[in-house]
């Protein structure tokens, strides 16, 4: 159904709401009395069918509330909105209804002191409760930094929750500071001996409060923040930033830096995933192919920094374009080491799809179900992996990708196994698609000007672990009024907690891996 | 099994020739920008490109603190008179009150902690176990826990969330024990510090023994920065601008 058919019917069923549509972004507005917001919105997930996006929490005088539906093709996308007094504090809860809202309730009550009924709320979230002292709203407009610096109490211990009751249960706390080379994040497994029945993340630990920071900051300062808050995937969310920033001053980006930015996102997708499959690799104690996977890995990096300056890409995507161009005789070597790299990859692939040591410790591991998947909302590998076959970049092309020829590697088994098997896959459509970037590349400019202009845009990227969206509000003055972040790993880490249910306790690092998930784009 | 064992014969020895030959390889290093002589207008104009504060004006010319670089290019693209970039690795500076005991001349073990970095820092640190650098070749480990390391090294601008442990894996070494900085982040906060949830960097609670800038540091810059701690590399001068009167 197309989208005027889908608001059309919405119309029909509430009859008080008002709708926006814009035709040429395909992309709606519906905005409703607070009271609406839940029926409307399971309408949309449950009968509609439309993914889940995220919510965005805006104070402008007034509350509003932006829950985020996107839709394939010609469905587009939708926004429910809702506005309330500030004084108002209280909202019916989405997340009941549909639980990928569940984490973005969660962070809005936390950092905005909003109050979801019906929401079975869990306290500690991202302000850990260890830290900072009652009634901190740092995400609050004109919230005073003095004052919440005097509600910090450093150095206090905090206590895990004991959960399971069962005779002989116990809960193992790992981290913050764990293993060898891995990010801040503390899990609480919940265990009777071998066997682990749960394992619990408690994140935010890398908590830089970037949404915050961004206030107030020029287009400029604030795309630092963009492309370093995740620096493992810059270029992609440097990418979402510039992408709404252009949207909102109405820039047309030139054809030759659009189909650039195919390329070397795609570029990073490559880069990326070989880090994920090297940690998996390496999570089974399979050290052979791990080195070899990371070999390939470095090689990726040096061929990024060989031919953009900076491994991870930072300082490329700017709003307008591209801080550079590339020679096409240039490009044409890298792509032509991109596919050393990959048919390296396949050869490693080969052997590993055959040794059965490293098969029995990935398959039937971490299993998350379609249902579940869709239900959470995950993205990227992760959901593909289950058969929930979301790619933003079919769903909702952006850049150049509508001319591209790819495929989205889906697989049905939800295992630790079968998103191994979508991260070999993508990788091979990420050479595919930088194969056709060069092939189609047209010449000119790969930057243009802009002016500063007020207004708020929303841009979706799909990254290497999954969609993201960029929530961007500028003010008359060009400063940053509102900057939201919405991330995979973010989305992912909700439904860890599936994955890792009723497991051995050896299992752990091997589920962990093979989500790849990213704490930095969590935490933000 | 016997598969694995050949594929890996196959591939041969790919590790850098670092410390003891050179290693020039493209794409091993992003660079830092340098020091560019210039007049007074010039320098006025890169000077407000630089959205960090990294650049001030130094006798006769611009001058560059590494430690508040975030490879932003902008000093670089873009404009007709860019700053030259060096493609080189060495720029640990040593910040150590006394010498480095002897004792940590031929190995090192090195608790990594994970203050808040971005994710760039802490993949690079993992590549050092990667057989291009292969730093147990040099003796320095990567150790899990606190009570055997030598050294402590930290990314990220230290988040309030991360103060505890980081004090904690700090407390929890015997001594003597070593600090290392490492990234722009960890050297002054960034462009996250100081910040409502973020402090400016590791000295404000450790003291820092070696200091890596960059964003992020390559590999061979970390390995430089170990090397330093272990006496067997000089550390690179201190490039504190000198600010004109
Ligand atoms: S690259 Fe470094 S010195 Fe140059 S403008 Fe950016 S932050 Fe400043």
């Amino acid at each position: 159904m197309k989208l005027q058919e889908t608001l059309r019917q919405v119309q029909a069923l509430w009859p008080e709401v008002e709708i926006n549509m814009d035709a040429p972004s395909m992309t709606a507005e519906i905005r409703c009395k607070p009271k609406e917001v839940a029926p409307l919105c399971d309408w949309l997930f449950h009968q509609q069918n439309y993914h889940f996006g995220g919510l965005v929490v805006e104070e402008n005088g007034r509350w509003e509330l932006y829950y985020l539906f996107v839709g394939e093709g010609e469905r587009g996308r939708i926004q429910v909105r809702t506005s309330a007094p500030l004084e108002e504090r209280r909202f019916e809860s989405v997340s009941v209804r549909i639980h990928a809202a569940d984490w973005h309730e969660r962070e809005a009550e936390d950092l905005f002191g909003l109050i979801f009924e019906g929401h079975p709320r869990l306290g500690d979230f991202i302000l850990h409760d260890d830290v900072w002292g009652e009634g901190v709203e740092p995400m609050r407009k004109g919230s005073d930094l003095k004052k919440i610096l005097s509600k910090r109490r450093p150095r206090e211990e905090w206590r895990p929750i004991r959960i399971v009751d069962v005779p002989g249960a116990f809960v193992m706390p790992i981290g913050p500071v764990f293993s060898g080379v891995a990010e801040s994040v503390h899990f609480q497994l919940e265990t009777i001996g071998e066997e682990v029945l749960r394992a619990f993340p408690r994140l935010f630990f890398k908590y830089r409060g970037v949404e915050k920071m961004a206030e107030g900051r020029s287009a400029d300062d604030a795309l630092l923040l963009a492309e370093r808050f995740a620096g493992a995937t810059a270029f992609s969310h440097a990418l979402a930033f510039s992408m709404a920033l252009e949207q909102i001053r109405k820039v047309e980006v030139p054809e030759r830096a659009l189909v650039l930015r195919c390329f070397f996102a795609e570029l990073e997708r490559l880069r990326s995933h070989l880090g994920t499959i090297e940690d998996i690799c390496n999570s089974t104690g399979l050290a052979v192919a791990a080195s070899q996977v990371g070999i390939l890995e470095e090689e990726a990096l040096r061929l990024t920094g060989s031919l953009a300056g900076h491994r991870y890409l930072f300082g490329l995507a700017i709003p307008g374009g591209l801080s550079r161009d590339f020679d096409n005789e240039t490009l044409r070597e890298a792509v032509s080491r991109a596919k050393g790299i990959v048919r390296h990859l396949e050869e490693i692939e080969r052997l590993l799809i055959n040794t059965s040591s490293f098969l029995d410790r990935i398959e039937e591991v971490g299993i998350v179900r379609k249902d579940q998947a869709r239900e959470y909302g995950l993205v990227g590998p992760v959901a593909r992996g289950s058969g929930y076959c979301n790619d933003l970049r079919k769903l909702q092309p952006y850049a150049a990708y509508r001319a591209f020829e790819f495929r989205t590697p889906c697989e049905e088994e939800g295992d630790g196994y079968a998103r191994l098997r979508v991260l070999f896959a993508e990788v091979r459509e990420s050479l595919r698609l930088m194969e056709q970037a060069l092939s189609e590349l047209p010449d000119g400019p790969v930057f243009v000007e802009s002016e500063p202009a007020a207004g708020v845009a929303l841009a979706g990227v799909e990254t290497p672990r999954g969609t993201t969206w960029h929530w961007v509000r500028v003010d008359e003055e060009g400063k940053i009024q509102r900057y939201r972040l919405i991330t995979p790993s973010f989305i992912n880490w909700h439904g860890f907690h599936l994955a890792a249910e009723n497991f051995a306790f050896q299992d752990f690092p091997i589920i962990l891996a093979t989500f790849g998930l990213s704490v930095a784009e969590n935490d933000r | 099994m016997s598969r694995w064992v050949l594929k890996g014969l196959q591939t041969g020895v790919v590790t850098t020739r670092y410390p003891a030959g050179e290693e020039l390889s493209p794409g091993t290093t992003p660079g830092l920008p340098q020091a560019l002589p210039c007049g007074e207008a010039e320098s006025e104009a890169l000077i407000s490109r630089c959205p960090t504060g990294a650049l001030r004006r130094a006798v006769g010319q611009v001058a560059v603190d590494h430690a508040r670089c975030v490879h932003c290019y902008r000093c670089a693209r873009g404009i007709a008179e860019p700053l030259p970039w060096e493609k080189g690795f060495e720029w640990a500076i040593f910040r150590g009150e006394s010498e480095v005991p002897k004792t940590f001349e031929r190995s090192l073990h090195i608790r990594v902690v994970d203050a808040g970095d971005c994710g760039a820092c802490l993949n690079e640190v993992k590549l050092l176990n990667n057989p291009f650098y292969n730093m147990h070749r040099l003796g320095f480990f990567i150790t899990p826990t606190p009570r055997k390391a030598d050294v402590l090294l930290v990314v990220g601008p230290v988040t309030y969330h991360m103060e505890t442990a980081l004090l904690k894996a700090y407390e929890a070494m015997p001594m003597p024990k070593l600090v290392m900085a490492v990234g722009t982040c960890a050297l002054s906060g960034g462009i996250f510090g100081p910040g409502f949830a973020t402090g400016r960097g590791v000295a404000d609670l450790l003291p820092v023994d070696v200091e890596i800038p960059g964003c992020p540091p390559p590999p061979l810059a970390i390995l430089h920065g170990l090397l330093v701690l272990a006496g067997r590399k000089p550390a690179a001068q201190s490039k504190e601008p000198t600010v004109a009167g």
